[in-house]
C-alpha cells in the first residue's frame, strides 16, 4: 500500500522504505539492490535487466517488482536501467564505520572518486558529509551515470541523492 | 491528382510504427508531417521510457525517434517533412502542403495520427512574457538547446510537468516548486521522487493566483485551496521566479477527422473530442483510422502500439485478411491490453469503453 505521503508529496514514508528493504541477515553480507518502486506503473526493464534474476515483475506488466535479496549480488546494472531511477545498492559491509550506497546520477558536473559531497535525504536536506568512493559511465549505462558515496553507518535508509560542495 | 494506398498523417510514435506495420505486410505507405524532423514528441525525450522491453522501455524517447526514422528510411518508406495536412475534401482528397504548393492526394486508406496540443489555464498575468507551454519548454532545451529562463515555477504534476522539471533542472535551471491542484500527485511517483531528493518541493492542493511583474515574469503568487478549489486565506506565497510553466493537460488534434465527417464523441477520460473507433482503429468511415494522442491522451508507449493496430488494421482493410495477420493483430493489442492494465491505464481503459458504447447507441 502507498502512503498518503508518498501520494501528495513524493516522498517516501517509514512503511513505504521498510517494505522494500532486505532482511538485516542479507545487509549484513554485502552490497544488495533495494528498489523502491512503490506504485504499480508498466514497467519491466529491471527485471529483463538483472543477470541474477533476482527480479521478478511477470506476466502483469504493472505488478510491482519483487526482488529474491538472497539472488541478488548488488552488481548495480538495474540502477542505470531502471527509468525511474527508483534503484539503489546498499553495502553495509563497506567498513567499519561506514556503509556504501550506490545510485544514479544525472547531472553534471559528475563528481570525481575522493571528493567529498553532501548527501541528501529524500527531500533534497543535507544529512552528512559523504566521500565518492566510484563513478561508473559506461557506453552500457545510457547516460545514467552511478555514483557511490561511503556514508557513516545508520544513514543507509536516509541518503538517496547528494550535492556537489563548491 | 496521386493515388496510394496508405496516407499516414503524422510522423509520431504512433504514425511511424503505423507505417512500419503496414510495411511489414506490402503496403507501400506515405507518411506526412509538418515538422522537418520525424518522430513527433519523441525527439525532445531525453528520459528512459517505461513500459516493457518489448516496447523499448529504458531506452530513451529521443533514441526510440530515431531508431523508428532510421527503420523507415532502410525500408524507403516514403516521407514527406515540412508538410502540413491542410484540409479533407468530400470526394476523400487529402490538401498537403508540400514547398508552398498543394497537393491533392486521393488515398485508399488514411491514418490521422495527429497528436495532440497543450492546455492553457488563465490567471492574471498569464500573457505575459515568461509563461510557457511544458512542450514549448521541453522543445526549446532539448531540440534547440535554449534555456527558457533561470527559475521555474512548474505548474502541474502530471508527467509531462514532473519529466520537464527534471530536465529544466538536469540543464541547470532553478525549479522553485511543483504545484498541483489535485490531493495527489498525477504522474509517476518515482519521476515526483527523484524530483523531491534533489531539493524541489511538490505542492500538491495548489494553484497559481496571479503572476508577477509588468513587462515579463518576476514571480508568482500561489495558494493552498480546499476542497472547493478555493484559495485558503492567509496560505498564499510569493515565488520569486521568471518563468512559469504550465503542464496542465493536452488536447487531442482532430480537425482532419471532423472534416472527414467521422463520428466524434466527447470523452472527458481521453482529453475531449475523440473520434470513434474499432479494435483496429478504424473510426466510423471505412478507412479512415486514427491513433495515438488524437484518440485519447496516453503514453508513447501505447501510442505507439495503437499505430501498430491501426497499420494493420489498413492491410486487413486494403488486402484483406490472413491468419499471418491476425496472429500480429492479437499479439499487438494483447501487449497493448497489457500496457493499460495496471491503475496508470484506467482512465484510458474506461474512456475507450465509453467510446465504444458511443457507437452502439448509435447503430
Amino acid at each position: 500500500m502507498l502512503s498518503d505521503k508518498l501520494k501528495s508529496t513524493g516522498l517516501a514514508d517509514a512503511a513505504d522504505i521498510q517494505a522494500a528493504w532486505p532482511a538485516e541477515e542479507r545487509l549484513k553480507k554485502g552490497p544488495v539492490a533495494v528498489v523502491e518502486c512503490f506504485q504499480e506503473i508498466p514497467c519491466n526493464p529491471c527485471e529483463t535487466s538483472c543477470p541474477q534474476k533476482a527480479i521478478v515483475v511477470g506476466q502483469d506488466i504493472n505488478a510491482l517488482p519483487r526482488v529474491d535479496h538472497s539472488k541478488c549480488n548488488g552488481c548495480t546494472i538495474c540502477v542505470s536501467r531502471c527509468p525511474g531511477l527508483a534503484i539503489f545498492v546498499i553495502d553495509e559491509k563497506y567498513s567499519e564505520a561506514e556503509s556504501a550506497v550506490t545510485m544514479p546520477y544525472e547531472f553534471l558536473p559528475l563528481p570525481q572518486k575522493g571528493d567529498t559531497v553532501e548527501a541528501l535525504d529524500r527531500q533534497g536536506q543535507t544529512c552528512c558529509q559523504a566521500k565518492v568512493i566510484r563513478v561508473v559511465n559506461t557506453k552500457a549505462q545510457d547516460k545514467t551515470p552511478l555514483v557511490t558515496l561511503a556514508i557513516p553507518k545508520g544513514r543507509e535508509k536516509v541518503v538517496r541523492f547528494f550535492k556537489l560542495v563548491p | 491528382m496521386n493515388t496510394l494506398d496508405f496516407l499516414i498523417i503524422g510522423g509520431g510514435p504512433a504514425g511511424l510504427m503505423a507505417a512500419l506495420a503496414a510495411s511489414d505486410f506490402g503496403l507501400k505507405p506515405l507518411v506526412i508531417d509538418e515538422n522537418q524532423k520525424l518522430g513527433g514528441q519523441l525527439i525532445k525525450q531525453t528520459h528512459m521510457f517505461f513500459g516493457s522491453k518489448a516496447e523499448r522501455a529504458g531506452t530513451r524517447g529521443f533514441d526510440i525517434g530515431t531508431e523508428l526514422a532510421g527503420e523507415m528510411e532502410k525500408r524507403g518508406i516514403e516521407i514527406w517533412s515540412n508538410s502540413p495536412a491542410v484540409g479533407y475534401y468530400p470526394d476523400g482528397t487529402v490538401a498537403v502542403l508540400k514547398n508552398d504548393k498543394l497537393h491533392g492526394l486521393k488515398p485508399k486508406a488514411v491514418l490521422a495520427a495527429t497528436g495532440a496540443s497543450e492546455n492553457f489555464v488563465t490567471f492574471p498575468g498569464s500573457d505575459l512574457p515568461g509563461v510557457y507551454g511544458a512542450g514549448a519548454v521541453q522543445t526549446l532545451m532539448n531540440v534547440y538547446g535554449i534555456k527558457p529562463g533561470q527559475s521555474v515555477l512548474m505548474i502541474g504534476s502530471g508527467n509531462i510537468g514532473l519529466i520537464v522539471s527534471y530536465q529544466l533542472m538536469q540543464a541547470g535551471v532553478q525549479v522553485k516548486a511543483i504545484i498541483e491542484g489535485l490531493p495527489n500527485i498525477g504522474g509517476y511517483l518515482v519521476h515526483a521522487s527523484k524530483i523531491a531528493r534533489a531539493g524541489v518541493p511538490i505542492l500538491t492542493r495548489h494553484t497559481i493566483l496571479e503572476a508577477v511583474g509588468e513587462d515579463q515574469v518576476k514571480g508568482a503568487v500561489i495558494s493552498r485551496i480546499d476542497d472547493k478549489w478555493q484559495p485558503v486565506a492567509g496560505s498564499q506565497q510569493n515565488i520569486e521566479c521568471d518563468t512559469i510553466c504550465l503542464a496542465v493537460g493536452l488536447t487531442p488534434l482532430t480537425e482532419m477527422l471532423w472534416q472527414a465527417g467521422c463520428q466524434m464523441n466527447f470523452v472527458p477520460e481521453l482529453g475531449g473530442q475523440v473520434a470513434w473507433h474499432d479494435e483496429l482503429m478504424m473510426t466510423s468511415i471505412p478507412g479512415i483510422f486514427t491513433a495515438g494522442d488524437v484518440t485519447g491522451i496516453e503514453e508513447a508507449s501505447t501510442a505507439m502500439l495503437e499505430g501498430e493496430l491501426a497499420g494493420l488494421g489498413a492491410v486487413k482493410y486494403l488486402k484483406g485478411d490472413s491468419k499471418e495477420l491476425q496472429c500480429r493483430i492479437d499479439d499487438t493489442a494483447c501487449r497493448l491490453a497489457g500496457l493499460r492494465a495496471g491503475p496508470f491505464g484506467q482512465k484510458a481503459r474506461e474512456g475507450k469503453c465509453k467510446l465504444k458504447e458511443c457507437r452502439i447507441k448509435q447503430v
